[in-house]
């Protein structure tokens, strides 16, 4: 057997803060063949990003170092290079992309500048041969219109888009070894599909290595030749993929490859009393344009959809990013104003302002995407909590109101001990059962959730859902479920709605529609979120 | 369920006296040791020339008269109550003293002069020297019994000598450190409570309001502040609290910008939607969850702000605009100075005390910007 590309021995990360020493990754060791795609899984916090930067020494150091390992690159220890022959290497013969397109793509830049600066840098090509290569880069990565595209700057490009071009600047340079970190994270899954099928056909196209970390499991399966499982900073379990999946040794493993959003919502019935009625709801932004600001047109977020969500059942709301899943719910919930008729039980909340709104808040709640944002970083566990409290019933004292905030804690399975602690402390499923908490402590009638899983790891998603399913149960409550995740969806929704463009594609009882789905485009979003696939041409938006 | 935290019954964390976050700020303000030791010498000053009255004072702390005990730094007696005729005592009256040490006794300042206490047995002409200049003979010539006197002791010498009107210099210098700073505190305070409501108002609702307020405030602060202090001094009698309100008429306007800012990135957040969503009043939103964002960046601008109001006081009264005659004023104390150059501890002292003060609150600042960088997370 050849000497492998990339060797990675008994290399440990620590980061010292306030004198203590924290061990992120433990003695780990792997190899990456040529032409080899090695997958690092794990849940966050399990040193997986850090194990990848460390490849390119791009921690801040000095609070990194490495008290041991070698990183064995073509021979040479990656970890003992100065900064000098490090910057060779670099985006040369190793180029890595990022979980966040959003923020790895300098604003202010056209794409074109973007690539071709790479190429100028490290190649000294002249102005219009770099332009040639560009050109070429994008056409490889499958940016359409290639020619119109080079002069855009990122805000005019879509995340799946954004992504694509980040891949052209990591291949720019033909590396040897590209390191992608949860490169489609970050993305729908329609989108998630096609960037996988871009980087294996790439990978294939110019024999070149991978190291890819993900969380997710049916992503490895999908594109992986051998998998490291990591945990704790450490690796536990490391071996061909389908041995792996066939066969797991380790118990973290079989953990991990438990935790899918399993079991099934009860069944849909009609019969059950409606909660939430809306009737050709529109959501439409007006276009201004000219020196007077007269309306031109109109973006149609929300097109005319009418919906009737039930007690104890749950409907799910699915769709591509942009096809106005959010814009429902937020007009649902009367966060934005919208047109149509909303009945909450049998009353039109429509027209009403914030302040008619306001005793309605608490039978009407809403759980955010993201629990690191939807937590004032500011109050403790307890504020955040007993703060609708403070709105709805200021009459109960500091007693009563504390054994609530302790009973919605127990109610989502934390520790009620902790609730003086500050939200950054906690992990990310268990801020967003926190979230769940200030709402639950309400007693609300209807909860919308807003892809309240879409931010957490596989195994934490799936513990969520059994949450939100218990809950429901208990309380008989009625959730709106947004997500473009179908897996979750599926566990959860007894009816679904699929929008593409601020219209329903497809309204009805989740079997149904999980069972046949009539258009292309629920089909498309259906394999790429059970299957990873890409869809013809046509059938999503990109 | 994996996911329960700390499963054995520990004792209830019990709510810290400052939460993480200020505890961590206040371990990287005493990081900085310069600014940490900036604050305990400006925090003593200032203590110090707060009680002003007790260390430099033309009358005594306590007098005992005819077995009643008397504060005449808290209250004025009239000379009536020593055998006088005045309606205020002068205790520095060799009669008096007399009178008062024949039925009791007298505890006085250690320095016992005023701000605005004329020496009249100033051993030279005025602006004189500090007494360490003199030989002991010199400094008490004008005492009636010479260096005998019972008044030739180290409270009636002119530490840092006297200015132009015989008045000690030491004592206008602390007077004058006290009312700079309460000032520029006082004017900071009110500037900082008008500019965060104004900016907080307009980056919460934005729109319109934010529209017309900030075409408003660019008119405002484009008016030429030194010469509408020059116009106003000349018309309204000139005073601290009327030049506070002149000042604080324009110096709100430096905090919209940044909390408006703050405001407007802030209101978009999670979890002040999450707020919204919960019915929470806009004040109690913005006082809540917006407010704490923007003290960031406010708390970091407000030492400099500070800075700036004192440094505008001693110019407006270098200039002769400031406060009125005769009340203690680093900036007269400069402008004296400049005209007896032959006296160069009047200057000196001036500058000396002004640099000290300007000094220790910039490193105090720099000490606070460094605690609320949330980059300085590591040492």
């Amino acid at each position: 057997m050849t000497a492998p590309l990339l060797s990675v021995r008994d290399l440990s990360v620590a980061f010292s803060q306030g004198g203590k020493e924290t061990l992120a990754v433990d003695r780990i060791s792997f190899d990456i063949g040529e032409g080899e795609t090695v997958a690092l899984v794990g849940e966050s916090g399990s040193g997986k990003s850090v194990t990848a930067l460390s490849v390119l020494k791009l921690l801040p150091y000095p609070p990194a170092s490495h008290p041991s390992g070698q990183i064995l690159f073509g021979g040479k220890d990656l970890l003992a290079s100065s900064e000098n022959e490090l910057r060779r290497v670099r985006g040369n013969d190793i180029t890595m992309i990022f979980q966040e397109p959003m923020t790895s793509l300098n604003p202010l830049h056209t794409i074109e500048d973007q690539i071709s600066e790479i190429l100028k840098l490290h190649q000294g090509m002249a102005d219009k041969a770099a332009r040639q290569r560009t050109l070429a880069l994008l056409e490889e990565v499958g940016i359409r219109d290639p020619e119109k595209r080079m002069n855009a700057y990122p805000h005019q490009l879509s995340g799946g888009q954004r992504q694509r071009v980040m891949i052209a600047m990591a291949l720019a340079n033909k590396p040897k070894l590209l390191i992608a970190d949860e490169p489609t994270t970050a993305l729908d899954v329609t989108v998630q599909a096609q960037i996988l099928q871009l980087l294996a056909d790439l990978k294939a196209a110019q024999g070149m290595s991978m190291l890819f970390i993900t969380h997710d499991l049916g992503i490895v399966r999908k594109i992986a030749d051998r998998v490291c499982v990591m945990t704790g900073g450490k690796i536990v379990e490391t071996g061909p993929t389908r041995e792996i999946f066939e066969n797991p040794q380790h118990p973290y493993t079989r953990h991990l490859l438990a935790a899918e959003p399993k079991g099934n919502p009860p069944a849909a019935n009609a019969a059950a009393a409606p909660v939430m009625r809306g009737e050709n709801i529109k959501v439409w932004f007006p276009i201004k344009q000219g020196f007077l600001r007269k309306t031109v047109d109109h973006v149609k977020a929300v097109d005319g959809i009418d919906v009737t969500i039930r007690a104890g059942q749950t409907l799910g709301v699915v769709g591509e990013s942009g096809s106005g899943k959010t814009t429902l719910g937020l007009a649902l919930s009367r966060m934005i104003s919208s047109e149509g008729v909303i009945r909450f039980g049998e009353t039109d909340i429509n027209k009403y302002s914030f302040r008619e709104m306001r005793p309605l808040r608490r039978e009407l709640q809403i759980v955010f995407q993201d629990p690191y944002g939807s937590l004032s970083p500011r109050m403790s566990v307890a504020d955040i909590i007993a703060e609708g409290l403070e709105v709805h019933e200021p009459k109960l004292s500091a007693d009563e109101r504390d054994a609530r905030v302790v009973a919605a804690l127990k109610e989502v399975n934390l520790d009620p001990e902790n609730r003086f602690r500050y939200p950054h402390e906690f992990s990310g499923g268990q801020r967003q059962r926190i979230a769940l908490a200030r709402a639950m402590v309400l007693n609300p009638r209807f909860v919308m959730l807003d892809e309240p899983t879409s931010a957490l790891d596989m195994s934490v998603q799936a513990q969520v859902v059994d949450l939100l399913r218990a809950l429901q149960q208990k309380h008989n409550l009625a959730y709106l479920f947004i997500s473009h995740d179908l897996k979750v969806v599926k566990a959860l929704a007894n009816e679904v709605l699929v929008m593409r463009n601020g219209k329903a594609v497809e309204y009805g009882p989740s079997e149904e529609i999980f069972a046949r789905p009539k258009t292309d485009y629920t089909r498309a979003l259906m394999a790429a979120a059970f299957r990873i696939e890409t869809a013809e041409q046509g059938a999503v938006s990109e | 369920m994996t996911d329960i935290i700390g499963t054995t019954p520990a004792l209830p964390v019990k709510r810290p006296r400052l939460s993480p976050l200020n505890a961590r700020r206040w371990q990287n303000f005493k990081a900085n040791r310069r600014g940490w030791w900036a604050l305990w010498i400006f925090l003593f000053l200032f203590v110090a020339s707060l009680l002003a009255e007790f260390i430099a004072n033309d009358k005594p702390i306590i007098v005992s008269y005819k077995g009643e005990t008397l504060f005449p730094v808290l209250v004025d007696y009239p000379e009536e109550k020593f055998g006088g005729f005045y309606a205020v005592t002068d205790y520095r009256d060799p009669v008096i003293q007399e009178e008062i040490n024949r039925n009791g006794w007298s505890i006085w300042p250690p320095v016992r002069y005023s701000y605005r206490t004329v020496n009249n047995e100033l051993p030279d002409t005025a602006p004189s020297k500090p007494f360490w200049l003199f030989t002991p003979e010199e400094r008490c010539a004008r005492y009636p019994q010479g260096v005998d006197d019972p008044n030739c002791v180290f409270g009636n010498m002119n530490i840092l000598g006297t200015d132009d009107q015989a008045r000690d210099v030491f004592a206008r210098a602390l007077y004058g450190f006290r009312i700079s700073v309460l000032f520029g505190l006082i004017l900071t305070a009110a500037s900082a409570v008008i500019g965060v409501t104004a900016g907080a108002l307009q980056g919460y609702f934005g729109g319109w309001l934010d529209l017309i307020a900030q075409r408003f405030i660019e008119i405002w602060s484009s008016i030429p502040t030194l010469y509408l202090l020059l116009i106003m001094a000349s018309i309204l009698p000139p005073g601290f609290w009327i030049l506070l309100c002149i000042m604080l008429l324009f110096s709100w306007v430096s905090f919209v910008g940044i909390v408006r800012a703050e405001f407007l990135r802030a209101r978009n957040f999670e979890y002040v939607n999450a707020a919204r969503a919960l019915g929470v009043r806009n004040r109690t939103i913005m006082f809540r969850h917006l407010l704490p964002n923007a003290m960031v960046t406010t708390l970091t601008f407000l030492p400099f702000i500070l800075n700036g109001s004192i440094t505008t006081l001693t110019s407006l009264d270098f200039l002769g605009f400031g406060l009125p005659p005769g009340s203690p004023s680093l900036g007269e104390l400069l402008a004296q100075g400049k005209n007896n150059l032959q006296a160069p501890w009047l200057g000196l002292t001036g500058f000396i005390v002004i640099s000290l003060m300007l000094s220790l609150l910039i490193f105090v600042g720099e000490a606070t910007r460094d605690a609320f960088d949330p980059r300085k997370a590591f040492k």
